[in-house]
């Protein structure tokens, strides 16, 4: 290591102000802090400091999503034969949503950083941690068929216009990688929903060519029950056959990459509580609104979404990887502790709500969420006002006790 | 009766090189140095020159402000040096001790016959009245309010704190006459608040103050956090607070009759061979006690104070006015360490969960070496709920800094300025991931309001 070490210092000056590549001083940064713990030593305050820091806090982060992700591959694949009608090995299927997915990581990735050292660059700041997160969830919350253009599209409008334009991460008011997934959904409605996108159909680069069976159908559960006409719906996969609660559970149905596998969002939810990464009242409160609110339905039950158990409800769609991955976003979701469970709980509230009550499409969690988004900073100037009532009730107290 | 009060947030950073109970060789030197900068809120005034021969307690410098707010000479000697910065500040006043201390004479009081004018006039001749800081403003008390309350903290919870208890051994007499004293400068009351192992007399059977006992990790023993539990500072209010081991140097005062700043020092650290308590005199240089005493292989950081508030001072630095303590940690500017954010962590202390040390070490009884590495670069704050679990304070940190960097008076009194000081969120600190200067931003924040409120 000392030979890379040595490395960097010999070519250090030319990245400083004055020197011949000071416009990539923060790549330099960038690639410097990534492999060396910066040896910058306190300068005032507190001696020591703790070793956490935001790089480790977002590769926690993207840790716990990388079991969601690496089964999203597999489901793509597993779909994608079971649409064609082939019988394929697990390499096979794993190998055909590998190559899938790839593209739009590498999409997401190069876009959303680009601009982030851009930015940095332009500010003279360091290059935050942020978007290595942001640019995981990206593809995952997209379905698989998304054109690899719109997802540069919507990557780029949500890093400039949800993030940078506020101040950089840290100071955005909505979810990067869900403005990302509402643009989309606003701008290439047909894209985004419907039973044309969640399964790939066609070949990835080649590699499993086929066409589909006629029993096919790419419809998401969800989107059955939607467009269901009785109150008695049979949930079926993509080729008819029955869905268990286990298929939902472990992820075998057709939906956006990442969001299938409950399985995989679980192990996720214990590593990023495990850490103390995200906050278990933000997460359990989702599902305890979401739960309540789709019990309070059932007892309605006049249409087929209504009907919807509220254990369906978590197993189906994007509830469970939007309350384990969206809703715990430190910097977008309410910042004080009893502020994270009004917000969680209404988040299942709406997400509940806009599937149930809104005809024209299934899913409810994106725009629950960035509605919450939206007030989460009314829900903490509530709480944080009940502290200065406090406050100055006290003195109030005291001044007529004199 | 003593109500215990127990505190739930924080944190006690277990660090390697606790001063072991003993008393070492005392520790003299030859130079002295006073550093205005340990006198928050005083406005410098010099009332020597190059030259002067001074007693202990001939008085150095007074404040501008209020002339009767005077610092002393802690030996006596010959002024040699007058060191001044940018600006013509003064930076500090360093003087060539004599090797017999020839203490001014202030003659020996009974404190149950004074008024309280005696004693703020004895006080400002010796020189301490500096020693008595005020809420709000975390800054040197001004002698001609009158304090609603007086508090004082009966024992240091900071990480490799001294003893206090080990400290007030052989001077329980002069605590008492000095806690007597202080008893005589408030309407309302002094209170101590002690730690529920404490054992000894002194502090326990302590007469003419309120006790109050507190459990529970640092910041439990910061002086901020027994006035928010007991009585809280509203605006318009003051209230005084003095270091405990300071109450020694009113008492000797008053039963001496001199200005007797002498103290027992905490030597810490994990560098430091060996550790234990050295008596000296506050501005003394501490090159004696750590010449070849400490480890040769690594940079050192050489700190007057404890990790979290202290000063980083020189291998021939002296020890600040305020403190009595020395810690010595590794630097780490020699550290380079590969991949340190993608480590298991095994041997890393972190308050968050990230790094896996906790698994192992569930009790937190493992010692730690930390260097003074900020070990990431500064973010805008990401995480919540950070600083709250290190702040026991009826306040809300996060939001209280934001209401200082946007200095927005009206939300910074609402959010509850008047109860902090600096040290307060010297956890906050510690713990941030986004490696933020919380300190630094508070005391610019309380200067500023000073400012806004009094000029």
């Amino acid at each position: 290591m000392k030979v890379l070490r040595n490395y960097l210092n010999k070519i250090k000056p030319n990245f400083e102000t004055g020197g011949k590549l000071s416009m990539f001083h923060s790549v330099f940064d960038g690639v410097e802090t990534f492999l060396f713990v910066p040896n910058k030593t306190s300068k005032s305050g507190v001696h020591i400091h703790d070793c956490v820091d935001g790089k480790r806090t977002m590769s926690i982060v993207i840790m716990a999503l990388m079991p969601a992700l690496l089964f999203g591959m597999y489901n793509i694949g597993y779909q994608h034969y079971l649409a064609i009608g082939q019988e394929s090995a697990l390499w096979e299927m794993f190998l055909f949503g590998f190559l899938a997915v790839l593209p739009k990581l590498v999409v997401s990735y190069g876009v959303g950083l680009g601009i982030e050292f851009i930015v940095a660059q332009y500010k003279g700041h360091e290059v935050a941690e942020g978007f290595l997160v942001s640019g995981i969830l990206i593809p995952m919350i997209m379905p698989i068929d998304t054109p690899l253009w719109m997802l540069a599209i919507a990557t780029a409008f949500a890093v400039i216009f949800a993030k940078e334009v506020f101040g950089g991460t840290g100071y955005n008011i909505w979810n990067v990688a869900l403005i990302a997934r509402a643009f989309l959904f606003f701008a290439y409605p047909s894209k985004m929903s419907g039973d044309q996108v969640f399964v790939r159909t066609n070949d990835s680069f080649g590699f499993g060519a086929g066409s589909v069976t006629d029993a096919f159908s790419g419809a998401t559960p969800l989107g059955q029950v939607t467009a269901a006409t009785t109150n008695n719906v049979q949930l079926h996969d993509a080729i008819g056959n029955p869905l268990a609660y286990w298929d939902m559970f472990i992820g075998l149905i057709p939906g956006s990459i990442g969001e299938t596998s409950k399985l995989a969002i679980l192990i996720g939810a214990l590593i990023l509580l495990f850490t103390g990464v995200a906050s278990w009242k933000a997460m359990l409160s989702v599902f305890a609104g979401g739960m309540l609110t789709a019990l309070l339905f059932n007892q309605i039950g006049s249409t087929p979404t209504m009907m919807v158990s509220p254990l369906e409800h978590i197993l189906l769609g994007g509830f469970a990887f939007g309350a384990v991955f969206m809703a715990t976003d430190p910097v977008t979701s309410a910042r004080t502790e009893a502020g994270k469970y009004i917000y969680g709980f209404l988040i299942g509230v709406f997400t509940v709500l806009i599937r149930v009550l809104n005809p024209g499409y299934p899913e409810g969690m994106m725009l629950a969420i960035l509605f919450m988004n939206s007030f989460a900073p009314l829900i903490d100037f509530y709480v944080v006002d009940a502290n200065i009532k406090r406050r100055s009730k006290r003195a109030i107290v005291k001044s007529n006790a004199e | 009766m003593a109500q215990l009060i127990k505190i739930k947030k924080g944190l006690d950073i277990n660090l390697k090189g606790k001063a072991k109970n003993i008393v070492l060789k005392p520790l003299k030197s030859k130079l002295y140095c006073i550093n205005p900068d340990d006198f928050i809120g005083l406005v410098p005034k010099i009332l020597i020159k190059i030259g002067d021969k001074v007693q202990a307690g001939t008085a150095l410098i007074c404040d501008k402000k209020h002339s009767s707010v005077k610092v002393v000479s802690p030996v006596s000697g010959e002024v040699v040096e007058i060191n001044r910065g940018e600006k013509r500040k003064l930076l500090s006043i360093i003087i060539e001790a004599d090797d017999e201390t020839d203490y001014l004479d202030f003659g020996r009081k009974k404190v149950s016959d004074l008024s309280a004018d005696d004693i703020v006039q004895g006080l400002s001749q010796a020189g301490i009245l500096p020693f008595i800081r005020q809420r709000p403003y975390d800054i040197v008390a001004n002698p001609e309010d009158s304090p609603r309350d007086i508090f004082i903290s009966g024992f240091y919870s900071a990480p490799l704190s001294p003893d206090l208890e080990f400290i007030l051994k052989g001077e329980e007499t002069d605590f008492q006459t000095g806690l007597d004293a202080l008893a005589k400068l408030t309407k309302g009351k002094v209170h101590l608040g002690l730690n529920n192992h404490c054992v000894i007399a002194a502090l326990k059977y302590a007469k003419h103050v309120e006790i109050n006992t507190f459990e529970g990790p640092h910041p439990s023993g910061n002086v901020g956090v027994q006035i928010n539990k007991i009585k809280a500072i509203d605006k318009g209010e003051t209230v005084w607070v003095i270091n405990p081991a300071d109450v020694l140097f009113i008492g000797r005062l008053f039963n001496k009759g001199t200005a007797d700043f002498s103290r027992l020092i905490a030597l810490t650290g994990s560098e430091v061979k060996e550790t234990g308590y050295h008596k000296t005199i506050i501005g003394v240089n501490i090159q004696d006690i750590v010449k070849d005493n400490v480890s040769t292989e690594l940079n050192l950081r050489y700190i007057s104070g404890n990790v979290l508030t202290g000063a980083k001072i020189s291998e021939q630095g002296y020890l600040r006015a305020t403190d009595n303590q020395v810690t010595v940690i590794p630097e780490g500017d020699d550290n380079n360490e590969f991949f340190g954010w993608a480590s298991l962590g095994l041997d890393k202390f972190s308050n968050s969960r990230t790094y896996f040390s906790w698994i192992l070490n569930p009790l937190g009884s493992k010692e730690y070496q930390i260097d003074a590495r900020i070990k990431g670069g500064t973010r805008a704050m990401i995480m919540s709920d950070e600083y709250d679990k290190v702040f026991p304070m009826d306040i809300y940190p996060e939001f209280l800094l934001k209401a200082i960097i946007a200095f927005n008076v009206d939300k910074m009194e609402a959010l509850g300025i008047y109860e902090v000081a600096p040290e307060d969120f010297a956890l906050c600190e510690f713990v941030d991931t986004s490696k933020i200067e919380i300190q630094k931003i508070v005391r610019m924040g309380l200067d500023l309001l000073y400012k806004e409120m009094n000029d």
